[in-house]
């Protein structure tokens, strides 16, 4: 791999920029591997490339049905942070935030990470209450974490409407410093290029149809560019988790919902850290090319159609504009739909299946895109070592059984 | 002021009335009928904006949606608007324009010095680089953002108002050109309900641009009987600057109408409004766009769509140039020509791609005397901020490289045009594919998911009598479909079929060096999008049309790549090796089909409309007493009652002693009111609840717990038997709805063989909670049919008779530990009741108090809050609440009990706590550690759910869940705040009046 | 925008209906009977095809009636809704 920096940008730049290697191969598939992940997303990308990085295991594959990163990978908000209330999802995030600090470093390519802030917003009473237990939960387990009155809030979001006689006002926030954005593309393309260079075949265009078994062990899959063979397979596909595991006749505890997302015309800079407030159901951002980046709820039904509805979206830009009045004027350039595979309490899998040498990692729901690191490192862990890594044994498939769920739903129910 | 571009004729513009605004600060005119875009080429302005990347000057490029370059900030504080399209702008007085993201204009502007450096900055060279020192990006980051970004958002509040309409139709037609006009006649004259939508303030489409004949008159005048025909027929209806921005599921659009002909303001008009339409058909009649040819620095000020030069001459009067050259593929920029020669521009050639063409409109146009120059390509343009020359020469035999000697032709405009393409984005919004027509090089519409069709030229129809022919027939199937067979037999019109020879689709055009070394083929302009940066993105592998997309930002602008998505493409498929431009990626196009407003999307629902609020019957009471309020679901609630100079402490301290002391009321009318009934309402509550209710007496009241099938507690209340079938449920406040919600669901998906029937009566009843060892003597005051005495009316019972004259329910049930007297009757007595109490109360010193007291006085005895002590992962074993466990019958949730982990030894558990130094308020949702230590991470062994200052007990205390909370009476923990750990010690959680005595008295 | 076509009320807009998820998911009539992963089974494990889906709804906002419903979650294409105990539509089953 050509080392990517200001200086091989001047030296291309001598000849037109025609000699640059190309970011990563397309293979063929060969007829089998030490591991097969299936899925070629920022999750899929990086599992193979902690495979090879961490575990020794270059001789694999990844296979994607479309282009790399044409998932949730590239429909998401972007968002990045690690302010999760149980330990359990603390420490996964953490990871995945720690990996992310260095990981335009580690991979050569700017995923530009802009660690900007992360507010989440307390609307009433209920509200703050959750969020400070959030907060001194966060705050003791090591991760930063403060709260903010509204105040505060203002000195860091000056556009923010803070009146107290809104129908929503803000009476509170939690911050966390080292939360911010990164480019999602640059994620899943990053990983690509840097697993290529230590021989993982990405090979794109090819569809897993079918999930090779004998004797209750994986043996490879089956796709539309034929079988390839492999004692190891990772199921990594957000959005069509239970499509994939049905095939290999496993039941998940997953549901597939739209989740939509949108940008606005860019405009210069007037929002410099991201405002989060799950009551009403809304994500603003600001992107480095000036589009206000917005995030709706989840539409209310099973879909794999990859569109929403338009009432999700209004009723979160009347939210936004309830927050900042000012946008009012802007306008939607472009909006779009994932499919988000969310389970009962909202955590994820990374896990063994009833299927020796088969493993999972799904349910992210509408939160994937900032574990990706964590995610990958921790399914390499689970695949290469066939147990799991301290960090994700709690998501395990057999917490539905015993009822040791990891409830991230956030604020329950509301108080009398 | 001179308007030296204009024609002193012909257009629809109106010369008698001049329009004043200014540019950049200039003063100029143009006319009504103008938009900006024209009335800027009137006067002769060039320079219009600057690129997003390299800030090259930029002029008009289109005559409509699809301009990528004049992009101007409209007006200025409150109303101002970014980004706004030239081209889409009616010429109002007074209007205000002025470039965007350069400085300090768009002739000489500093950020141009991007450009010296453009050879650093290839497609996604930020990838790269910016990667040393590890937080450096932040550092580079902050300079680019600046950079970044096009307009100014505004700074103030939105002063315009926006609505939404909700309609159904039979027809929903998209565009009022000649097909979707020939389509709403058909529609109109079967006697559907039709909407016809156009973008533009006049209907006609691409006829606005033409000389063409229909029925051997103007095609205008075609257009002006159609309107009129229309405008009798009620149930057709016209909608003008609307833009259908959305196609969803099941024939469900989204339109855009913007209701003035004053972009940036209302007026008395809400400025906008969206409106949601359900129609039985939609027919997709949304025309063309002209896409440009690419070849080497195809930006520069001037070279514009042939059909644009059209426009501006045809509709608006105004000569684009004064020596226009005209640069084609196919025989339609003929038009142009002949047009513009017409017009009495002087067309200093036209240059073709193909060799000798000779369609119907080359040949008229050559029997004019224009000179043709074929075979050949412009292969350079000079002239920075204008264009001066061009050179041209001649194509070779492959058609990839130029040969012969450049030759010079001086011109001041290039007008372009590499083909059309079929506007299929609502197609493709609502699920359709889109295929690629490999002869004439243009996406059509694919299958359909939707009841719909595309027509004219959107179906790829670019006839005017072809455009008429399918707009009548679809106009007349989509009705007939919809259900109305009545049919017309007018004659149907007729305009001139035109013969058009084939195009010559070559995409990126040849210079004398490689693409990328001799000036920029720019695909996208806004976004400084070129061919050399496609093919970058195709060797560096990014080889689908998404990622490069992606990697370049190609068609990522605010014009979302109307012209330059196509030829960029057919690029990537060139450099890609492959034939078919189909074949790089399916196109997926999304909402919305032109930007949005957000105020739209909103509508009505923004300020106090953003949510109802729900008001308690003696809501006005506690507003005119001064009280603080909390929002509980949708409902506002007093929260405390702060006296003149009181705390908020104070107010609380005051009402929870008169509570304790003396009598307090409380305004329980939110909480949900759920009533039951049917022969198998017991049995129901049975399934429900944790507990038994078959044996429940009629008048007495017990409070339950309803969990999910998980186990975990879900919503708590008290409820009572009214009859030997009648229950009457309460539930929390925020939980009402979900929980009715939940009744009705088991009872009709799962247990229909129960005669149970459920009814909201929350809003029914107004809810006075008296509570104290004064409430008893204020009560019998106003009731003489009901023995309020302890005896006769015990605790935990109903008694029904009158309070006050009214007829009431009297339930002894209480959430302070006190005696209480919760009274209910019909709402709309509630504030004479309430009003009653307190004036006869003053003499035992009656106190209002909100909910903050009862929390107070409720957490004193240990009693839980659903939501605050629980949240969705605590059971009643948890909470001490085994009590409430029947162990004879099934209910939801009591299968999860087995379940490994709900058996847990070590599961979080309700205790107290009681702060050691008896004055510190813990923090609620403070964390709890065994450890008094500053490391972290620190293990967390349960966090605090309630903490209070009680008067009552005169220290503050807490309710908390702990790991094995239980076995921990009398241990000290430890609560983190930022600058030190508070101390506290695991108590009981009934902390007042543990043997519940005061209840019965 | 769904346009769901309540088997009481006839078609009405998606923004009055509720979903509830996968139909034809019986409570279990002795649930002490079920082992814990059978029980797992019940609460938690669905279907979630990529394709004709059989789902329940509620008309939340009209008649307040739960009904089923089989539509294709590839497309939104709805095949027919159906009342509480009646079969699916054919093409359904």
């Amino acid at each position: 791999m050509s080392k990517y920096s200001i200086f091989s940008l001047a030296r291309n730049a001598l000849n037109f920029h025609k000699n640059w290697e190309q970011a990563w191969r397309s293979p063929d598939p060969k007829e089998s591997y030490d591991a097969i992940i299936v899925g070629g997303g920022g999750h899929g990308l990086a599992t193979a490339y902690y495979l090879a990085k961490e575990h020794g295991l270059s001789n694999i594959a990844v296979v994607e049905k479309g282009w790399l990163g044409g998932g949730n990978t590239g429909r998401n908000t972007t968002i990045i942070r690690s302010n999760y209330l149980w330990d359990e999802s603390a420490a996964i995030y953490e990871k995945a935030l720690q990996l992310y600090e260095g990981l335009s470093q580690d991979l050569n390519y700017n995923i530009m990470l802009s660690q900007r802030g992360v507010l989440n917003l307390a609307h009433n009473l209920h509200d703050v209450r959750e969020l400070k237990r959030r907060v001194n939960a966060i705050a003791l387990n090591g991760i930063d974490s403060e709260y903010l009155s509204p105040a505060q809030i203002k000195e860091i979001v000056p556009i923010i409407n803070i009146s107290p006689h809104i129908r929503y006002p803000v009476l509170g926030a939690s911050i966390q410093r080292r939360g911010g954005v990164a480019r999602h593309d640059a994620v899943a393309w990053g990983y690509a290029r840097a697993a290529d260079a230590l021989g993982v075949d990405i090979i794109q265009q090819c569809e897993v149809t079918g999930i090779l078994r004998d004797n209750g062990r994986v043996t490879g899959v089956e796709t539309t560019r034929g079988i390839i063979r492999a004692p190891k397979v990772g199921l990594v596909t957000a959005g069509h988790s239970s499509v994939l595991a049905n095939m290999a006749g496993i039941r998940l505890p997953i549901t597939s919902y739209p989740l939509q997302a949108m940008v606005t015309e860019p405009v210069k800079p007037i929002i410099n850290t991201v405002v989060m407030s799950n009551a009403v159901h809304c994500y603003v951002s600001q992107s480095d090319k000036g589009e206000l980046v917005l995030g709706a709820g989840i539409d209310g039904y099973n879909s794999y159609t990859q569109r929403g509805s338009l009432h999700v979206v209004e009723e979160q830009l009347a939210a936004v504009c309830l927050l900042f009045p000012i946008f009012s004027r802007l306008r939607i350039m472009r909006k779009w739909g994932g499919i988000v595979d969310t389970c009962p309490d909202a955590s994820p899998i990374i896990s063994k299946t009833p299927v020796d040498g088969l493993y999972i990692n799904g349910g992210w729901g509408t939160g994937g895109f900032k574990a990706t690191p964590g995610s990958g490192w921790t399914f390499a862990h689970t695949i290469a070592r066939d147990a799991p890594h301290r960090l994700n044994a709690p998501y395990n498939l057999d917490r539905f059984t015993s009822g040791a769920l990891i409830d991230e739903h956030g604020a329950a129910a509301v108080a009398h | 002021m001179a308007q030296k571009n204009r024609l002193t004729e012909g257009g629809r513009i109106d010369r008698s009335k001049p329009v004043n605004f200014t540019f950049n600060g200039h003063p100029l005119q143009g006319y009504a009928g103008d938009t900006l875009a024209s009335a800027l080429l009137a006067n002769g302005i060039r320079v219009v904006a600057r690129s997003f990347k390299y800030h090259r000057p930029r002029g008009i490029m289109a005559a409509g949606v699809e301009e990528a370059n004049a992009l101007v900030q409209l007006e200025t504080g409150d109303r101002t608007l970014a980004n706004q399209q030239a081209t889409r702008i009616e010429l109002y007085e007074g209007l205000s324009a002025t470039s965007i993201n350069c400085w300090p204009g768009p002739n000489f502007d500093l950020m141009a010095i991007n450009s010296w450096f453009h050879r650093l900055m290839p497609a996604g060279f930020y990838y790269k680089t910016f990667m040393w020192p590890v937080a450096g990006w932040k550092f580079y980051e902050h300079f680019i953002r600046r950079a970044a970004g096009l307009g100014i958002s505004p700074r103030e509040a939105d002063p315009d108002q926006y609505d939404q309409m909700n309609v159904h139709c039979d027809v929903l037609i998209v565009g009022g050109g000649p097909a979707g006009l020939a389509a709403a006649l058909a529609a109109g004259r079967s006697g559907a309900r039709v909407i016809l939508a156009d973008e533009q303030a006049q209907l006609g489409g691409q006829l606005l641009n033409e000389r063409c004949e229909i029925n051997g008159k103007p095609a205008l005048d075609w257009v002006t009987t159609a309107e009129t025909e229309l405008a009798d027929y009620p149930d057709v209806t016209i909608l003008r600057r609307t833009t259908t921005f959305g196609y969803y599921d099941h024939n469900f659009a989204g339109l855009l109408e913007t209701r003035t002909a004053k972009l940036t303001d209302g007026g008395e008009h809400t400025r906008q409004r969206l409106w949601h339409v359900r129609a039985k058909r939609v027919v997709l009649a949304t025309g063309a766009l002209e896409r440009p040819l690419i070849f080497s620095d195809n930006d520069r000020p001037g070279v514009m769509l042939a059909n644009a030069a059209r426009s501006y001459l045809t509709r608006y009067g105004v000569k684009v140039g004064s020596r226009v050259v005209v640069f084609t593929n196919n025989d339609d920029a003929y038009r142009t020509a002949i047009a513009l020669f017409e017009g009495g521009v002087k067309i200093a050639c036209i240059i073709d791609t193909r060799s000798a063409p000779d369609g119907e409109l080359p040949t008229a146009a050559l029997a004019l005397g224009i000179e043709l120059v074929d075979n050949s390509t412009v292969t350079g343009v000079t002239g920075g901020r204008g264009i001066k020359s061009i050179e041209v020469m001649s194509l070779n035999a492959n058609a990839d490289g130029v040969t012969g000697v450049p030759r010079m032709i001086d011109c001041d405009v290039v007008a372009s045009s590499g083909g059309w393409n079929p506007v299929i984005h609502l197609h493709s919004h609502s699920g359709g594919k889109a295929k690629f027509d490999e002869a004439r090089g243009l996406f059509i519409a694919g299958e359909t998911l939707q009841a719909s069709v595309c027509i004219g030229a959107a179906n790829g129809e670019f006839q005017l009598d072809g455009c008429l022919k399918q707009g009548f027939q679809a106009g007349k199937k989509a009705a007939s479909l919809a259900g109305l067979k009545k049919s017309s037999r007018r004659k149907l019109p007729v305009a001139e079929t035109i013969d058009e020879t084939p195009a010559r689709i070559l995409w990126a055009l040849p210079t004398t060096k490689p693409i990328g070394e001799r000036g920029k083929h720019f695909l996208d302009l806004q976004h400084d999008v070129t061919v050399a940066d496609v093919q970058l993105a195709a060797r560096d592998g990014y080889k689908t049309d998404e990622h490069t997309k992606r990697y370049t930002t190609l068609g990522m602008a605010t014009d979302q790549g109307k012209t330059g998505n196509i030829p960029g493409m057919a690029v990537l498929a060139q450099a890609l090796g492959v034939e078919n431009p189909g074949d790089v990626g399916t196109t997926t196009f999304r909402p919305p089909y032109t930007p949005v407003t957000l105020g739209a999307f909103a509508g009505r629902n923004v300020g106090v409309l953003t949510d109802p609020v729900r008001m308690t019957p003696m809501h006005h009471w506690h507003e005119l007493s001064g009280c603080t309020w909390e929002d509980v679901g949708q409902w506002k609630r007093p929260w405390y009652y702060p006296q003149t100079g009181e705390t908020m402490q104070d107010a609380v301290n005051r009402e929870c002693l008169a509570a304790r002391n003396a009598v307090a009321i409380l305004d329980a009318s939110t909480l949900g009111k759920i009533d039951i009934q049917g022969p198998d309402a017991a049995e129901f509550l049975n399934r429900i609840y944790t507990n038994a209710w078959s044996k429940l007496a009629v008048g007495k009241c017990r409070y339950g717990l309803m969990l999910r099938e998980d186990g975990m507690i879900f919503d708590d209340g008290v409820t009572t038997r009214i009859g030997e079938n009648h229950f009457l449920m309460t539930t929390t406040t925020g939980n009402a709805a979900t929980v009715l919600g939940w009744l009705e669901e088991w009872l009709q998906t799962e247990w229909p063989d129960l005669k149970v029937y459920c009814n909201s009566v929350t809003e029914a009843w107004a809810t006075l909670s008296l509570c104290g060892p004064r409430a008893r003597d204020l009560l019998t005051e106003f009731t003489d049919d009901i023995d309020l005495s302890a005896e006769a009316f015990p605790f935990m019972a109903l008694r029904e008779g009158t309070v006050g004259g009214i007829a009431a329910r009297i339930f002894r049930i209480s959430f302070t530990g006190e005696s209480s007297f919760e009274v209910n009757v019909p709402a709309s007595y509630g504030l004479a009741l309430w009003t009653q109490l307190m004036n006869a109360g003053e003499k035992y010193g009656i106190t209002p108090y909100g909910t903050e007291t009862m929390h107070v006085l409720r957490a004193e005895k240990g009693y839980i809050i659903v939501g605050q002590e629980t949240d969705g992962t605590v059971m009643p074993q948890d909470l001490g609440m085994d009590w409430i466990l029947s162990k004879t019958k099934d209910f939801l949730g009591r299968r999860s009990f087995a379940r490994n982990d709900s058996m847990r030894a070590d599961r979080k558990q309700l205790v107290g706590l009681l702060p050691l130094d008896k004055q510190t308020v813990l923090e609620e949702g403070g964390q709890i550690v065994a450890e008094n230590s500053t490391a972290r991470p620190l293990p967390m062994i349960g966090h605090v759910t309630s903490s209070y200052f009680s008067a009552n007990l005169e220290r503050p205390f807490a309710l908390a869940l702990v790991t094995d909370g239980r076995s921990r009476m009398g241990e000290q923990v430890y609560i983190p705040m930022k600058d030190r750990n508070i101390p506290a010690e695991i108590t009981s959680p009934v902390f007042f009046d543990p043997e519940g005595e005061r209840l019965n008295g | 925008m769904l346009l769901i076509p309540c088997p009481f009320c006839g078609k009405r807009e998606e923004t009055e209906f509720h979903h509830g998820g996968e139909a034809h998911i019986e409570r279990p009539k002795d649930p002490d009977a079920l082992s814990d992963e059978a029980w797992a089974e019940y609460l938690f494990m669905r279907t979630n095809p990529k394709g004709v889906f059989l789902e329940r709804w509620v008309h939340l906002a009209g008649c307040r009636r739960w009904f089923n419903m089989a539509r294709n979650t590839a497309t939104n294409e709805i095949l027919g809704s159906y009342k509480i105990g009646e079969k699916p539509p054919k093409g359904a089953r």
